[in-house]
């Protein structure tokens, strides 16, 4: 476990880490629509959706990696959940549809705003992944609206937002869910004895 | 509703169907079909039609079999052959 390096990093780790681990966290929940979102063209669109955002926290991972020493792996799937630092919001098994909605738009409009000052951050290297993040985002952000125009005046869609929206951003602790996707989603890593290589 | 969506592979191809994607509206449909068959670089451009914009024509008739407006049956290659033969122009070199 890298976790007592990661109870003291600095502020860029730290900012790394904390929208790597909403991408990563999210990525798993929106995966697990695949197979069963309610047409094939939507499960398709929110798949690929996941997969983006779990490519979003390999890189942003991989910058936190090097300053640390370790692989983008090992802060991944390596850390204790009460180590990572991903918001409520993410966490949260949601298998409704209406919810997954609400959050997939919440998390899009307060993730463009992250965006959009790290974009202008003096740090190039952090900016230049913030920029090349945000051109997918974009299509992120056009998939939320599309959804959030058609449902906007369906009441099981505004009750799923006025439920989720208190959650944004929210990092004081995590919910019990976090820890139990944090056993599937590390289950095959930790069946490995140490030092084995992917 | 179906949307039919029609694929250019490279600049200056022709299009062609791809396939088509189910969704409610425009919007959906360009993002469908986006996801379907542009995010692997495969298209240099797509067209998105609802099915229901097609005109589709499907009957030829031809009662009195007026054949001689069809292509087959009159072989052209072999005429070729025979009058470059006979103007000397054959691009077949003679031995």
């Amino acid at each position: 476990m890298v976790s007592p390096v990661l109870r003291h990093v600095n502020e860029r780790v730290e900012l790394l880490l904390e929208i790597a681990d909403d991408e990563l966290i999210l990525g798993w929940r929106d995966s697990e629509w695949t197979g069963i979102a309610p047409f094939l063209e939507e499960d398709v669109a929110f798949s690929s959706i996941a997969q983006n955002e779990i490519g979003h926290a390999r890189a942003l991972y991989e910058l936190a990696a090097r300053e640390l020493g370790k692989t983008a792996d090992e802060l991944a799937f390596d850390r204790p959940p009460a180590d990572y630092r991903c918001a409520r919001l993410v966490e949260l098994r949601l298998p409704s549809w209406e919810h997954t909605i609400a959050r997939h738009y919440l998390y899009e409009e307060a993730d463009a705003i992250r965006l959009e000052q790290l974009k202008a951050s003096a740090d190039a290297e952090f900016a230049g992944l913030a920029a090349k993040i945000d051109r997918e985002e974009l299509y992120h952000r056009m998939h939320a609206q599309m959804w959030f125009d058609r449902l906007e005046n369906e009441p099981r869609f505004v009750a799923a937002l006025d439920e989720l929206r208190p959650l944004v951003g929210v990092r004081d602790g995590h919910t019990p869910e976090l820890t139990e996707l944090w056993v599937e989603m590390t289950m095959v890593r930790r069946s490995q004895p140490a030092g084995t290589t992917w | 509703m179906i949307y039919e969506v029609f694929r250019q592979e490279r600049k200056g191809q022709a299009f062609q169907h791809a396939g088509s994607v189910e969704a409610p509206d425009e919007p959906f449909a360009e993002w469908y079909a986006r996801e379907q068959f542009g995010r692997r670089g495969e298209s240099e451009a797509l067209w998105v039609v609802a099915r229901e914009s097609i005109l589709p024509i499907e009957d030829f008739v031809d009662e009195l079999n007026r054949n001689y407006h069809r292509v087959d049956g009159y072989p052209l290659k072999e005429k070729l052959k025979e009058a470059r033969e006979r103007a000397g122009t054959s691009t077949q070199k003679a031995t």
